[in-house]
């Protein structure tokens, strides 16, 4: 179970298709996969989050990263 | 002054869009290093960070002056994009990957030497000359970099690369600072070893004191004393020596692939009484290190 | 990683050396059917990895198969460097005209392999080049232009060696070579080389050590000598929790963390990376402790890698409390170790605050490391501290 990072992703990103896609492609770390119409966050790589932001980047700061340890 | 780099070195990096390579193209970035470039295969016309890729090192070496590449491949393909840059007219090539096979290696360093190229590495974080550039991993994030690298007038050189950025940073804490400080690599064979850099510290003249890190095995210790005795260096030189309990366990492999003792030459004991009988002081704790230069400087 | 004899000459047979007519035995039994079918006297040798055979009593000589088999019985029950034979090589004994000495090694400061050749062999090779220089030969061949011949000549003819032993001690000289770049050896040796009584050469002894990183690139070979993949050939057979140590590392690609050794101690270690590990390993000791581990992490491992590593060291009995510590980092994150180490610990239901004696990782991301240590409880330090003090505060903790 992820301990440290917790990653949101809003219904108007998962409208966006190839947003989508571009999340899955840019995470270093593969915390993104599709499932069908849907983007979602894969619980075993959660916590490798390396910050780098380029999902916030993609996403124009809609993704959140949470940082459940602040 | 530093030596072989400085704030108007340009470089590329192969391998740019690797997890690390992407990390450390920022990091380079942030800390004001030009890279003006990335090769990966395939990926031509894409950019990290701003950084535009070609899948060639000739597409940039065939443009523009390029002072140097970083190779950041993996050990499979190293050998080959060490080749490529070489060939492409690179002549200063920093090897970030780790267990290329040592023939491969000792392939490449030949080649480089035919060509007049300086390779720094294998399995090493490069190049940082404080203030004005670095060349690989070296520090980290920018800000990061900034504290553990001070501009000053030691010249760093070291075997292991965090054990570089571990003594530039007692040495900056200090307030000595650091010329230049290179990491350069922990394998058995190396493109530059210290008594190959020395003579560059010793043309620089910013440059009043060396700092170096060693461990058992390989000869580097052996030459290094070799060239402080030959060539009267006006540089007064420190080394810590890591791996002393290693000396009690023959044929057990600690650390870096190059610190498999082969010969009783190899041993932290024998190094410490050859760098010594070179006067080359030997010492016991990092925190020694700064002190013990500041006295010999005078 | 280190060949045994046999091994090395199954090699040499490959690639056209002459060697004496020979067999492995793992019992007095196969010992003694091994020399009735070589027939005439034989020679018998541990096969150990570790040198000093002759020493310690793992060669013995037999003019029958009764003689063998008892001689086999001896040498299987002798340790040599704290190691049991594999088995014994029994081999037919020629009469023996003249010892050379063969080699090829890297040569780190030419950056290039070396021959080294010498017509006195049969004894220790660096008493021969300290006394008798003129009588070994050091000979660099470059790396990137094909090996040919002529350089094995000139390396047996630099110690005078003419006429028609020139020839085969070439062949067999260009073979050594060959075979030390086509299996990225470290070291190729035969020693002693023999020229028999009836004038051929035939290699009597070799040694080969095969490059550590070239494990997966010789597979084929490795197979061909039945070499398994967990036979690490080190000084002595690593333990189950060395074994669980490269297991940790090989299972992620991202960064090192393994390369565990195992100590007596009662003090974990998580430590890194290559030159850290020395220096703090080297620290712990001066400071009186007693480390229950070696171990490296280094590059940017990815937090389950090092949460492996953790509930690896916490699951060895004895160890109660871990020193987390490391020199100043670059491509390494604190919070990203951080992070592994804490979920390790808790993993191994553990609390983190309890169980590490000391987080000394300071360098990048370290803000961010220290955020998630405070939140758990986690005694930590900075770069002020060095690791020396680091070592000497985690080794007082350990006291109680």
């Amino acid at each position: 179970m992820a301990m440290f990072i917790r990653v949101d992703i809003p219904e108007d990103v998962q409208a966006e298709e190839p947003l989508r896609k571009q999340l899955v492609e840019v995470c270093p770390v593969d915390i993104f996969a599709l499932d069908g119409e849907r983007v979602v966050t894969v619980e075993a790589n959660l916590d490798e989050c390396t910050l780098c932001d380029l999902c916030i980047e993609a996403s124009g700061s809609r993704v959140k990263v949470v940082k459940l340890y602040e | 002054m530093s030596i072989l780099i400085d704030e108007n070195s340009t470089f590329i990096i192969q391998g740019i869009t690797g997890r690390e390579a992407v990390t450390m193209t920022r990091e380079l970035l942030n800390y004001g290093s030009k890279v003006v470039g990335g090769v990966t295969p395939g990926r031509k016309g894409r950019d990290v960070h701003g950084v535009p890729v070609e899948d060639t090192v000739r597409a940039f070496t065939e443009r523009m002056e390029v002072t140097g590449a970083i190779v950041a491949v993996p050990p499979a393909f190293a050998a080959d994009a060490v080749m490529e840059a070489i060939e492409g007219g690179i002549k200063l090539i920093v090897i970030v990957t780790e267990r290329i096979p040592r023939k491969q290696v000792a392939e490449f360093i030949e080649y480089a030497g035919q060509e007049g190229a300086r390779i720094i590495g294998p399995n090493c974080l490069g190049l940082i000359s404080p203030g004005k550039s670095k060349m690989g991993g070296i520090g980290g994030a920018a800000d990061a970099t900034q504290r553990a690298f001070k501009p000053g007038s030691i010249g760093v050189m070291s075997r292991s690369g965090g054990m570089t950025v571990e003594i530039s940073n007692a040495l900056s804490e200090a307030g000595l600072g650091i010329s230049t400080a290179a990491s350069i690599g922990g394998d058995a064979i190396i493109g530059s070893n210290y008594a190959e850099l020395m003579p560059l510290f010793e043309a620089d003249p910013e440059t009043k004191g060396i700092a170096i890190y060693s461990e058992p095995g390989g000869p580097s210790e052996a030459m290094l004393a070799e060239y402080m005795t030959a060539s009267k260096s006006r540089l007064p030189v420190v080394a810590f020596m890591a791996g002393r309990f290693m000396d009690a366990m023959p044929g057990m492999r600690f650390g870096h692939a190059g610190t498999i003792v082969e010969g009783r030459a190899d041993t932290t004991a024998e190094k410490i009484a050859r760098m010594e009988a070179a006067g080359i002081s030997v010492a016991e704790r990092i925190e020694d290190i700064p002190a013990i230069l500041k006295q010999r400087i005078g | 990683m280190r060949f045994y004899e046999h091994e090395a000459k199954q090699v040499l047979q490959k690639h056209g050396v002459p060697l004496p007519k020979r067999s492995v035995a793992t019992t007095p039994e196969e010992a003694e059917t091994a020399a009735a079918e070589i027939g005439g006297p034989v020679v018998l040798k541990s096969q150990v990895l570790s040198g000093g055979r002759m020493k310690a009593g793992g060669v013995k000589f037999a003019d029958t198969p009764a003689e063998a088999k008892d001689a086999a019985a001896a040498i299987l029950e002798i340790e040599i460097s704290g190691q049991k034979p594999m088995g014994v090589l029994v081999e037919e004994r020629r009469a023996i005209a003249q010892e050379y000495y063969a080699a090829v090694t890297w040569d780190a400061r030419a950056k290039k392999p070396v021959i080294i050749f010498s017509d006195m062999g049969g004894i220790d090779i660096e008493e021969v080049a300290e006394q008798h220089p003129d009588h070994l030969s050091r000979t660099n061949f470059s790396n990137l232009r094909p090996f040919s011949d002529y350089i094995a000549k000139v390396a047996v003819s630099k110690t005078g060696v003419t006429g028609n032993h020139l020839g085969p001690l070439t062949r067999i000289v260009t073979a050594l070579a060959r075979v030390f770049v086509q299996y990225d050896l470290t070291l190729a040796e035969i020693n002693p080389l023999a020229r028999l009584e009836d004038g051929t050469f035939i290699a009597l002894d070799s040694h080969m050590d095969m490059e550590e990183e070239a494990r997966t690139s010789q597979r084929a070979l490795l197979r061909e000598l039945g070499i398994p993949d967990e036979d690490t050939r080190l000084a002595r057979p690593p333990t189950p929790f060395e074994v669980a140590g490269a297991q940790v590392d090989a299972a992620d690609t991202r960064g090192v963390a393994g390369r565990v050794v195992e100590f007596d101690g009662n003090m974990g270690l998580v430590i890194g990376a290559g030159g850290g590990s020395l220096t703090l390993f080297d620290a712990v000791r001066a400071a009186g402790g007693k480390p229950a581990n070696y171990c490296e992490i280094g590059g940017n491992p990815s937090v389950a890698k090092a949460a492996a590593l953790t509930k690896l060291v916490l699951s060895k009995p004895g160890v109660e409390k871990i020193a987390v510590m490391m020199n100043v980092v670059s491509n390494t994150r604190a919070d990203i170790m951080a992070r592994g180490i804490i979920k390790g610990c808790i993993e191994a239901g553990r609390d983190p605050g309890e169980t590490i004696a000391i987080f000394r990782i300071p360098g990048s991301w370290e803000d961010e490391g220290f955020k998630i240590l405070r939140k758990y409880g986690v005694d930590f330090v900075d770069r002020s501290v060095s690791m020396h003090e680091a070592a000497a505060r985690a080794v007082a903790k350990m006291g109680a």
